[in-house]
């Protein structure tokens, strides 16, 4: 069969499963709809944390990142994966005690204030739609490229399909179906994988292979690194970004992980504080699988496709080569007229190869069979839609819940909440595929700052929430608005030439706007602490409520009031 | 009850610590100096900082869910 029958089958199959469990899997209340009835076993949470957590970025993008970026690249590794420490230690535990629906929830109970909760609403809705947008165009290009249909239809059948589980299902419906393609995304992320890894070093297992020699004797790594000198690169272990620079994108990134919506959400599916806590963990065994795979992929690839092209004649390139051509995405200029390749740094370079098609050519690259290649759409597919939908419920959640019902129409019954819940979804449903056919040129660029955005806003307001029982409401408002607020300042005027604009010798302490979220950060701590030592102390209920969260016993179920 | 808050903070600082020395620490701070190790194919430096940190971020958070576990019997505030 060949490759575009295999893809048809396989997406096809894993399509049917998922709309299958949605069926399976109806929401009947707003319990239902909103945390899974709260009866999800850490294992499967674990599993469904991951699906969620792991976009198309991730999946599609990540590993070519790292393969262009070498050392640079670890602060997407590290980033993405420190924040659950964060999340276990900081922010789980304590959230689920507290056992409501939402994080606005917790900032406008926590802080006494429908204005707090607004603030909260805001910022969840900023930060998940730029997020979705992403997802919905990562769908309709692998659509493209695999099925060979149009990108639009393609993010119609990806909308379909959230709208059917996301829609019907509710938390519930998406839960298991994240399972499943938890599933699917890792099988077709570790196949290619393991395959190559043998091909190049003789070692099944990527994370050592990663370490192992290559057929002539000499470590992989420290080939690579050969290879880049003669190019003129960078050396691929040495990195070009400054130190303080990846510090801050680093720690930028993992407390902007621990703020995401999206994710603390899913720890409020789970029956008790204890699951919270070993839940995270599952959910970063079945992140590391990915995510220590990942920087081995991309060592492999590097590898390949210089010894494939460099200095190789055009005439005798390899099939994917003219494959990935004709999509635009790999462009050959011959600048010195020698019809030969020549990939080095600097302006003599005569060939760009766009970042992203590192993981979707690199079963061609290594000649694996057509399946594999099916298979690696099917996975794609799955970590876009499993994070499109868990996004999509915080966006319902924050309409029905939040808004409506705490603030407009706090009569509503369970039954029309529900209701209410479902319109919302079906709404953001909309959005995000409008953003997926016309997507707005920024797109890219503010997924990446997403994360300083919940640096900057949620997480200082949580974590005083639980360790700070003197923190009020007056501090947390103006921490969370300052905070955002400048982050938004540095990135408009650093990314989109607002406020007179600037470049990176203008960089403040040198750090980039996708690291400023640490600073963001720093400074929302710093506000909240000062302010809310003017203020009077909060509530002696709401006290109560904070020594409450901090122990364990008598977590039931999650209640409205 | 104040003593099992106290006991938590402290586990907190500690296993804290250790998340800030295995990646900032090892993988970005002191990368060039961990680089001289060689730790079979790999530089230390940046093992650490595309593997070794992750491994450690799991062992964490498994630390962590023990000393809790075990902390909660002691102070009778486990859920039943």
């Amino acid at each position: 069969m060949d490759v575009q029958g295999w893809t048809f089958l396989i997406v096809g199959l894993t399509f049917a499963l998922y709309i299958g469990i949605a069926i399976w899997a109806r929401a009947a209340s707003t319990n239902d709809f909103y945390i899974a009835g709260g009866g999800v076993s850490p294992l499967a949470n674990g599993m469904a944390t991951a699906a969620d957590w792991m976009s198309a970025a991730s999946f599609i993008s990540m590993a070519g990142l790292i393969s262009f970026m070498g050392y640079d690249g670890s602060v997407y590794l590290m980033g993405w994966t420190g924040g659950y420490v964060l999340l276990a230690l900081l922010l789980a535990p304590y959230l689920r005690k507290f056992g409501k629906f939402t994080v606005p929830d917790f900032i406008g109970d926590r802080y006494y204030s429908n204005v707090a909760r607004t603030v909260a609403v805001i910022c969840a809705i900023i930060v998940s739609f730029t997020y979705v947008a992403g997802q919905m165009r990562g769908v309709g290009v692998v659509f493209s490229r695999f099925l060979e249909v149009p990108v639009n239809v393609g993010v119609y059948i990806g909308m379909g399909i959230v709208f059917f589980y996301a829609v019907l299902g509710g938390m519930k419906g998406v839960t298991y179906t994240q399972v499943a393609q938890f599933c699917v995304l890792i099988f077709a992320f570790m196949v290619p994988a393991i395959f190559i890894s043998f091909q190049l070093t003789g070692n099944y297992i990527p994370q050592l292979g990663f370490g192992s020699q290559v057929a002539d004797g000499t470590y992989l790594l420290d080939k690579l690194d050969n290879l880049h000198r003669e190019l003129g690169f960078a050396e691929y272990t040495g990195g070009t970004k400054s130190m303080i620079d990846v510090f801050a994108i680093t720690f930028a990134l993992m407390v902007g992980t621990a703020g995401l919506p999206h994710v603390i959400v899913r720890f409020f599916t789970v029956p008790k504080v204890k699951d919270a806590r070993l839940s995270a963990g599952w959910a970063l065994i079945f992140i590391a699988i990915l995510y220590t795979t990942a920087p081995a992929i991309a060592a492999f690839a590097r590898t390949n496709l210089i010894e494939t092209v460099s200095n190789q004649a055009y005439e005798e390139v390899p099939q994917w080569f003219s494959n990935w051509e004709s999509t635009g995405l790999i462009a050959f200029d011959d600048k010195n007229g020698d019809g030969k390749i020549q990939y080095v740094a600097g302006e003599k370079n005569e060939l760009t190869i766009d970042r992203d098609i590192m993981v979707l050519a690199n079963p061609e690259i290594a000649n694996l069979p057509n399946w594999v290649i099916a298979l690696v759409a099917a996975g794609g597919l799955a970590a876009a839609l499993s994070t499109a939908a868990g996004l999509l419920l915080v966006i319902s959640a924050s309409i029905s819940h939040d808004l409506i019902k705490k603030q407009l129409k706090p009569n509503l019954s369970d039954k029309e909440e529900l209701i209410w819940a479902r319109v919302g979804a079906l709404g953001a449903v909309l959005v995000a595929g409008y953003f997926g056919i016309n997507p707005p040129g920024f797109v890219a660029a503010v997924v990446a700052l997403a994360f300083g955005l919940a640096a900057a806003s949620f997480f200082p307001a949580i974590i005083l929430g639980i360790f700070d029982k003197r923190m009020n409401k007056e501090g947390a408002i103006a921490g969370m608005v300052v905070g955002i607020l400048l982050m938004l300042f540095y990135m408009i005027k650093f990314k989109f030439d607002g406020f007179g604009g600037g470049t990176q010798a203008d960089w403040w302490l040198g750090i980039s706007p996708e690291g400023f979220g640490t600073i963001a950060m720093l400074v929302n701590f710093a506000v909240s602490f000062s302010i809310s030592r003017f203020y009077p102390a909060p509530p002696t209920d709401v006290q109560e409520m904070v020594e409450q969260i901090r122990y364990p016993r008598g977590a039931g179920g999650a209640t409205h009031h | 009850m104040k003593q099992y808050w106290r006991r938590n903070v402290r586990y907190l600082l500690i296993l804290l610590t250790i998340w800030f020395v295995v990646s900032f620490g090892a993988g970005i701070l002191l990368v060039d100096l961990l680089n001289e190790i060689q730790f079979a194919g790999f530089k230390l430096g940046f093992w650490f900082a595309q593997q070794g940190s992750i491994y450690a971020f799991v062992i964490l958070i498994f630390v962590y869910v023990r000393l809790m576990n075990k902390l909660d019997k002691e102070f009778d505030v486990d859920e039943k």
